[in-house]
């Protein structure tokens, strides 16, 4: 594929693109552990991710035994039932997501999909790598403290997060704040590398609208990544001093084991205001490389171009912007001023057109298309199906008035995990079946990979879609057990026994996943170099996996955008983006038949 | 949060104005090369290292402005808020952080004209003046304890001590910098990299120098 043959200094610019000095470490801890080449850190961020995230998986299970079987596991106690929820719901988020979205994928795909020879900052990125490292020692030392873990659940809204009586105030909760603190610091590296690399290092002829939506996608969570993220830097700052210096930023005069605290006038509204200013953007920090990705691996496997790409980039942008006014939408109950709450349940819907422009997008750009149902396919479809379901629930909640009598219930659990956690996910799942070829030199299995897709496609709607019901009848979300209550029907526990048994199946499946990871990295078929015949530059590479520098002697030169599928009257079916204009062979005398697309 | 929300806004619109007059009237899918691929480029001038400094300092600014967003509405929040004196002493370390600014913008035309001694006196004299400022506050720091302002005694006390001490530490932070380039000086490195090394100490203290008048005058005004 790489080997085509011709001349491309004659068409491009001369080099705008200065060469990279690279470090060539020659020991196997050079080239593996203290890695400067952003392919290796991005699959120590990966592993990482996984493994912690694994950890999370568990955690949820002990959940659901809880809901599903009241009693039946002794490990489980009110208190650490609330340590479990937090730390499931803190590393599902901060941990694995947010890591691997943008430290794996970002890392992986940036420089390749640019043209780069590495990250602008190779030094700076494997620094990156191991303070996320550390900030999840830091966390899993929550777990071994006398104490435990925090309880005060993943929004670790104040007073209680540190309060006496919630679990972990005694130790949990500082390894927390600190652990997000560390991440913080190592993102914000590992974020100025994106950023820098996307703008700068991008070789000749990749203008900013011929990049893939994937790299768009980082790129702006990247962005807004660096700019939310400080919010909860300050917020984990300033609750940490309330908890251990004393200070009233948050902690209100209160009653506390009888006994009224020193503070006064500390405001728990401020920190909620500075959590949702970052907690809100994360949700999209999560989504838009999901977005990204997901258009690149539609337009793959579809053999068709995208649908609107300069609506597609510009809806990312907005989608960007408007993120950062929206965040009290998780405030309605706060009793903040309800002229306020209009406020945000507007522009909260107003998200809602970009977001539904993309959805149509992606539709119509399945409409007649080609589609070869492999499995990253089919996990893109399986995240237009949870995303939109996510969001028709989402528009719900966005209304003040709908919110209010759902808020803490069920029915957001099951709103969030649709399309923060199955969507993100399931796009995370393509991309690992899409790009494994590549980093590996084998193809993943298919058939174990139908068979995961499948389980965990229908599995999540058995687990996420009764919630909403039982949400309707409002249970409320972070109970260890609901006691005697009038309002909540017995046929709830016959529903939650079914979604333990549901998600247990799901989270066994996810094992065979890591069995096929590990079994077709010395078993799988041999990908060669392009085995989707994709035009992206990362399948151009001369070597699969691509050597440390990525592109062999000379950079490629690019010459048209990301999507030339089944142009019409070509020859092949796809057009790799460094193919030059001349070099594209046609059908004899079939010029323009219009027949490429279907 | 209307701080905060103003500097995202002005920062937003730069940057979807200049994705604007990178996107507007280009057709993606049309194949060809040259002239569209030279424009989109940034820059010349916009090297690496500078356009990191400018988004690392798009980041600690987004620290600082919900830092002072937070002081803002917290003052409103509680009646409890007792602004605290200002003392002499912050008007001398003030001057002197403009000073060593002062210095290191010395030291930068210094190094565009290859004069290296006065490089490394002006270096010296800039990381000097800016440790005395780190020591000038914390001798602020022990006044205001004597005086009986301790940090947990009022939020005033409590955010003046968390913006200063987040500013001393970027402070240092930058003086890990400068003592990085002020090696590469004594051992005679490569004249372009102390250049770049040097300008972007610079422009980082100047940085610093503003989030300090910022907080100075916050202090001062309540
Ligand atoms: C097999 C997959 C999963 C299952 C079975 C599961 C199940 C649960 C359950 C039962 C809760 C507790 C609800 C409560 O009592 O309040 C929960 C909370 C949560 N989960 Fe998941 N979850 C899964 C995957 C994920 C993923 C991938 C994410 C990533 C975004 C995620 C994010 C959260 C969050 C943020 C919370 C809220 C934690 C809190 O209340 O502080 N979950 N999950
Ligand atoms: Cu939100």
């Amino acid at each position: 594929m790489a080997e085509r043959e011709y001349d491309a200094s004659s068409h491009a610019p001369p080099a705008e693109v200065g060469e990279m000095e690279l470090v060539h470490p020659r020991t196997f801890i050079g080239k593996y552990i203290w890695s400067q080449d952003a392919k290796v850190i991005a699959i120590q961020y990966g592993l990482t991710a996984t493994a912690i995230g694994l950890v999370a998986l568990v955690l949820s299970i002990l959940i659901r035994l809880q809901l599903g079987f009241p009693n039946s596991v002794s490990l489980i106690d009110p208190a650490s039932y609330l340590q479990h929820v937090t730390m499931h719901g803190m590393i599902m988020v901060v941990y694995l997501l947010t890591a691997i979205l943008l430290g794996g994928f970002g890392n992986y795909l940036i420089p390749l999909m640019c043209g780069a020879r590495d990250m602008a900052f190779p030094y700076l990125n494997m620094l990156s790598f191991w303070t996320y490292l550390l900030s999840v020692l830091i966390l899993v030392a929550g777990f071994f403290v006398p104490g435990g873990s925090s309880g005060a659940g993943w929004t670790l809204y104040p007073p209680q997060s540190i309060s006496p009586g919630t679990p972990g105030v005694d130790g949990g909760i500082v390894l927390m704040l600190v652990s997000l603190a560390v991440f913080i610091i190592g993102f914000t590296m590992g974020g100025l590398n994106y950023v820098v690399t996307v703008l700068q290092a991008r070789t000749r002829g990749m203008t900013l609208m011929r990049l893939p939506l994937t790299v768009w996608g980082i790129f702006m969570a990247t962005v807004m990544a660096l700019l939310a993220f400080p919010a909860l830097l300050v917020a984990a700052l300033m609750l940490l001093m309330d908890l251990l210096l004393g200070t009233s930023f948050f902690m209100p005069e209160m009653l506390a084991m009888g006994e009224i605290t020193e503070r006064e006038g500390g405001s728990p509204l401020l920190f909620q205001h500075l959590f949702w200013f970052f907690g809100h953007p994360e949700v999209y920090i999560v989504a838009l490389p999901a977005f990204g990705i997901v258009s690149d691996l539609l337009a793959v496997h579809a053999r068709k171009n995208i649908f609107g790409y300069r609506m597609m980039v510009w809806a990312l942008i907005i989608i960007g912007v408007l993120s950062f006014v929206v965040w009290a939408h998780h405030m309605f109950v706060s009793g903040m001023n309800p002229y306020f709450g209009f406020l945000f349940a507007t522009t909260t819907l107003i998200i809602a057109v970009p977001t539904a422009i993309k959805v149509y997008n992606w539709v119509l750009t399945l409409w007649r298309g080609n589609i070869r149902f492999t499995v990253p396919m089919l996990f893109a479809i399986g995240f237009l199906f949870t995303f939109v379901n996510g969001g028709l629930s989402g528009l719900f909640l966005g209304n003040v008035t709908a919110d209010v009598p759902l808020s803490d219930t069920y029915f957001v659990v099951g709103h969030f995990h649709m399309v923060m956690a199955v969507a993100p996910i399931m796009v995370i799942f393509g991309a690992i079946y899409h790009w494994y070829p590549k980093m590996t030199g084998r193809m993943l299995n298919d058939t174990l990979g139908k068979i995961h897709f499948w389980v965990t496609f229908l599995g999540t709607y058995l687990i996420y879609y009764p919630m909403h019901f039982i949400g309707l009848e409002g249970v409320p979300r972070r109970y260890y057990a609901y006691g005697e209550t009038t309002f909540i029907s017995d046929s709830v526990q016959t529903l939650n026994a079914g979604i333990t048994i549901a998600a247990i199946i799901v989270a066994a499946t996810q094992l065979l996943f890591l069995f096929n990871l590990a079994w077709s990295y010395f078993r799988g078929r041999e990908s060669g170099p392009n085995p989707w015949q994709a035009t992206t530059l990362e399948w151009q590479t001369p070597h699969t996996p691509p050597r440390h520098g990525n592109f062999g002697d000379a950079l490629p030169v690019v010459y048209r955008w990301p999507y030339d599928y089944g142009v019409p009257g070509a020859k092949d079916d796809f057009i790799p983006q460094n193919v030059p204009p001349e070099a594209v062979e046609y059908l004899d005398g079939a010029h323009a038949t219009g027949k490429g697309a279907t | 949060m209307t701080v905060t929300l103003t500097f995202l806004a002005l920062l937003m619109a730069g940057f979807v104005a200049w994705l604007f007059s990178h996107s507007v009237n280009v057709r993606p899918w049309v194949a060809g090369s040259s002239e569209t691929a030279r424009r989109t480029q940034v820059p010349e001038w916009v090297t690496a290292p500078r356009m990191g400094l400018m988004v690392l300092l798009a980041t600690v600014t987004s620290v600082f402005t919900l830092i002072i967003s937070a002081y803002l509405m917290r003052m409103e929040m509680g009646a409890d808020w007792h602004p605290l004196p200002d003392s002499a002493l912050l008007w001398f370390n003030s001057a002197l952080l403009v000073l060593a600014s002062v210095a290191l913008h010395g030291a930068w035309r210094a190094a565009r004209q290859d004069a290296v001694e006065r490089v490394r006196h002006l270096l010296i004299a800039g990381g000097g003046l800016s440790a005395l400022f780190v020591v000038g506050q914390l001798l602020v720091w022990r006044q205001l304890a004597v005086e009986g302002y301790y940090l947990a005694t009022n939020p005033a006390n409590a955010f003046y001590y968390l913006l200063t001490s987040l500013h001393g530490l970027h402070l240092l932070g930058g003086l890990v910098a400068w003592a990085k380039v002020f090696r590469r000086l004594q051992r005679g490195g490569e004249p372009a990299r102390l250049r770049s090394g040097i300008e972007l100490c610079a422009v980082y203290w100047d940085f610093l120098l503003l989030v300090w008048v910022v907080v100075f005058a916050l202090l001062l005004k309540t």
